[in-house]
């Protein structure tokens, strides 16, 4: 909490008590001196400045101590340009747009070139760290009881509610280990009549109860016997002897290769970030590696994709499109309807009818998913008597009642600006026209219609653009379902880019494939980005046109 | 911040005059012809606007709890819903309304005072880069942040492994994430409403003295009040409905918020949480609206005056 609040309100004294400066070349500089009110302004810049540098210090120190270089000599750096922004005279303009700029700068640009580096990757489960990690990570779940090995007497311990193992070894020792933390000798511990270490100072031994209650958590636990994984680890079955166990898959450095101990075949690093045997067998626990284009070449070529992937584009597509039109529409149209000063009521229908606009956005999708409900729903319970009509389950129809949904969501912006639109248009070229004979409807076709057109164009595109990314009425409302039958992916009739990046990188069931998803994601961007550029360009010869 | 803005804001809202209509008596044809087909219009859209608003208010009135109870509209009423909504320990529904509060609050105060410093600059200080960056800002807008999803995910979850209370699962990293966004939508159209401010003004004070820092809060900001409670209005809905990057971001439920909890109540069963969802849906709406209702007529003129100036 306070991190904001510095860095919220930092800007503004710091950039106070600096020298006055012209605001526009050649205007005049002012002469008066100010006392108190500087003064003030000087402590204050002083004390934001240094709680921002206080917390920057913590940063870094962090940084620091986790060994990330990199990340460590970019944030001093910004720490730096932040100080010398604040510290010096003049250039007034930064002192104002730094805070904005420093947070658009990351969690907005830097993301999306973070997107485009993660999508020539293979990031996502099973492959989310380093080579390194995963060979450890290897040892560490394929292990066996290394046979005949002796037995060690254990007790669990707890402290700060995670679980400790003491063990008593063969020799009578008691050691001391826990979840990936080594064994060390613990001469403290305290020994029963048998010659068991039970207890030690610091840690509650568990009875035998209340290691039945958290039986899942005390047989997760596994004590690796030193640092090096190839020695293998202890574990307990029942909470009283432990075992040594040792991994079935042994690592050769040299070679860079696997080996199953058992039936002696080898795993090799495949290319794709994964140990591959000579059948092609993969082991589960691979590692993030560069695969230049394949997420995008996977999207357009692999065949449980390409098929439904073109259905997603071509509905985004057509939903945005279609939405806009339909509230736009609908919007104009009762924009004209009430557009009347002498209708008796009209402000009583404006407020019930931008109701849905001010109605939660994401509540919106939920609520109309239980009237739609096929089975449920009031639509076919009570309106069509219980009919059984598939509103969210057949693939036209899902498609018709997200449109509309997002007409209830959308028509009452658009009332909205239309009427805005309507009444700045000025009253003469109404009787102009006329006076020159022409209809009502000519009037509005071919005077006011393009004449809003062209004032409310850019809305209309940034429209497209909100739509283009609607999440939330889709996601809320069918899910994306119904599933499409020609693939086993969860992509479904009524999902358009946006829910699929989202389904595809944190989806439930299917594993999590943080590379695709963010290829998806890139070709968004490309696409937005396309029409926007040929819709501004457009608006602008509009314009033009028609001055 | 905000609150203080949009309750200045609303003290200077007069009443438009009304001309109220001569009633003449006239044939029913003709009548219908002229105004009577608009009433018919306005019936007609009024129920396909208000009626899901109904639905669910009657669900949440009716404990009988399930999707089919639902159907009969306000056959029962009792608070049964809003007991069992405020008594379920896994769902804390009390902590993801002020969680709400808490992280919309904090992000539209933010955001209207970064996207007003920057207004600020971009209509007052001319610089070098001001008109790109201008431009930068128009096509920044056009890219939400929703779309990079993924990589905040991983972003911060590489934040959590240095500094835990900024990473995953921390409010105060969704807060940052969200401050991304606050210049690109809000600062054109807050720029467009400076430059309404007259100059002269700036230059008469600076004459007798007053710092840009006193112009600033003195007298610009002061002069642009309806324009900040529309932006900082607008900003707190948005964030309160946003689902994508809170579900990502919050994943233990008490600091989750109201999007991502009521969300997780029909994400499984749909039909048997109904009624305590439909509670809980009453509930979260009801700030939102009447707060969007009380300054409507500030979110109407600014959404125009953004839509004419462009």
């Amino acid at each position: 909490m306070p991190k904001t609040e510095q860095l919220d309100h930092s800007p503004a004294p710091t950039a106070g008590p600096s020298p006055m400066e012209p605001l526009r070349p050649g205007s005049p500089r002012s002469a008066t001196p100010r006392g108190i009110d500087s003064f003030k302004g000087i402590i204050v810049k002083i004390v934001l400045l240094g709680l921002v540098d206080a917390l920057a210090v913590y940063i870094l120190m962090m940084l620091f101590l986790s060994e990330s270089w990199a990340t460590l000599a970019v944030s001093a750096a910004v720490v730096l340009i932040i100080n010398w922004i604040y510290l010096r005279k003049g250039g007034l303009p930064a002192k104002y747009l730094a805070p904005g700029v420093l947070f658009l700068l990351v969690f907005q640009v830097l993301v999306v070139f973070f997107s485009g580096y993660i999508a020539f990757t293979n990031y996502g489960d099973g492959h989310n760290s380093t080579k390194a990690d995963a060979i450890s990570a290897i040892q560490l779940t394929a292990q066996q009881r290394v046979p005949d090995s002796p037995a060690y007497r254990a007790a669990v311990l707890e402290k700060n509610g995670t679980y400790h193992l003491l063990f008593t070894d063969p020799k009578g020792n008691a050691k001391l280990g826990s979840n990936g933390e080594p064994l060390a000798d613990a001469p403290d511990a305290a020994k029963d009549s048998t010659g068991k270490a039970n207890t030690l100072p610091g840690y509650e031994t568990l009875a035998f109860q209340e290691i039945v209650a958290n039986q899942q958590d005390i047989l997760a636990i596994t004590v690796p016997v030193s640092d090096d994984p190839a020695e293998g680890t202890l574990r307990t079955a029942d909470g009283s002897t432990a075992y040594q166990f040792k991994p079935t898959l042994t690592y050769d450095a040299a070679t860079d290769t696997f080996t199953n101990m058992e039936t002696g075949s080898t795993y090799q690093d495949n290319g794709k970030g994964a140990f591959a045997n000579a059948s092609g067998e993969t082991l589960a626990t691979g590692w993030k590696i560069d695969v230049g284009f394949e997420n995008f070449a996977r999207a357009f070529t692999d065949s449980s994709l390409r098929g439904p992937l073109l259905g997603v584009i071509l509905w985004t597509f057509t939903f945005a499109v279609a939405s806009v039109a339909l509230t736009f529409a609908v919007g104009l149209f009762l924009a004209i309807t009430f557009n009347r000063e002498d209708l008796r009521g009209k402000r009583v229908y404006r407020i019930l009818m931008i109701l849905p606009y001010a109605f939660p956005a994401f509540l919106s999708g939920l609520v109309w998913s239980g009237i739609l409900n096929p089975e449920f729903g009031w639509l076919n319970q009570t309106l069509l008597g219980g009919a059984n009509i598939g509103w969210l389950t057949d693939p036209v129809l899902a498609k018709v009642s997200v449109l509309v949904v997002n007409l209830w969501l959308g028509f009452p912006y658009m009332f909205l600006v239309c009427t805005g639109a309507l009444q700045s248009l000025p009253a003469e070229l109404d009787e102009a026209a006329r006076m020159d004979g022409a209809s009502t409807w000519r009037v509005f076709g071919s005077i006011k219609l393009p004449l809003l057109l062209v004032s409310l164009a850019p809305l209309l595109i940034s429209s497209f653009a909100f739509n283009f990314n609607n999440f939330n009425v889709i996601y809320m409302l069918t899910g994306g379902g119904p599933r499409f039958a020609d693939t086993d992916r969860d992509i479904g009739a009524t999902d358009i880019l946006i829910t699929l990046v989202y389904k595809v990188a944190f989806g439930q069931g299917t594993g999590r494939d943080y590379g695709l998803a963010s290829a998806l994601a890139i070709i968004i961007f490309i696409i937005v980005a396309t029409i926007s550029a040929i819709s501004f360009k457009q608006t602008k010869a509009l314009e033009e046109v028609n001055q | 911040m905000s609150k203080v803005q949009l309750a200045t804001g609303t003290t200077a809202a007069p009443e438009t005059p009304r001309i109220l209509p001569v009633p003449a008596r006239r044939p029913f044809l003709v009548w219908f012809k002229d105004k009577g087909w608009r009433h018919v219009v306005g019936v007609v859209f009024t129920i396909f606007a208000i009626f899901p608003l109904l639905y669910v208010l009657s669900a949440a009135l009716d404990s009988s709890g399930t999707l089919v109870g639902s159907n009969s509209l306000f056959s029962r009423i009792d608070p049964g819903n809003f007991v069992a909504l405020f008594n379920d320990p896994a769902r804390p529904f009390g902590r993801w309304f002020v969680n709400t509060l808490v992280v919309g609050g904090i992000t539209s105060a933010a955001t209207v005072f970064l996207g007003a410093m920057a207004a600020y600059a971009f209509s007052r200080m001319r610089f070098k880069g001001r008109r790109i960056g201008l431009l930068s800002l128009l096509l920044l807008q056009m890219f939400p942040q929703l779309l990079a999803v993924v990589a905040i995910f991983l972003l911060l979850s590489g934040i959590s492994e240095v500094i835990p209370a900024l990473g995953l699962g921390s409010q105060l990293g969704l807060i940052m994430v969200y401050l991304g966004g606050a210049l690109g939508v809000n600062t054109y159209l807050m720029y467009g409403f400076f430059n309404t401010v007259p100059q002269s003004l700036d230059e008469a004070a600076r004459i007798d003295g007053a710092s840009h820092v006193q112009i600033f809060f003195g007298i610009v900001l002061r002069l642009v009040t309806p324009i900040l409670a529309v932006v900082g209005l607008l900003a707190f809905i948005g964030i309160s409905s946003e689902f994508v990057i809170a579900s990502v971001v919050l994943t233990d439920p008490d600091s989750q918020t109201l999007a991502v909890g009521l969300y997780s109540y029909v994400a499984q069963q749909r039909s048997e949480n109904w009624g305590v969802f439909a509670a809980g849906a009453v509930i979260a709406a009801i700030p939102v609206m009447a707060l969007f209702l009380y300054l409507q007529k500030y979110i109407v003129s600014g959404l125009t005056a953004g839509s004419v100036k462009g």
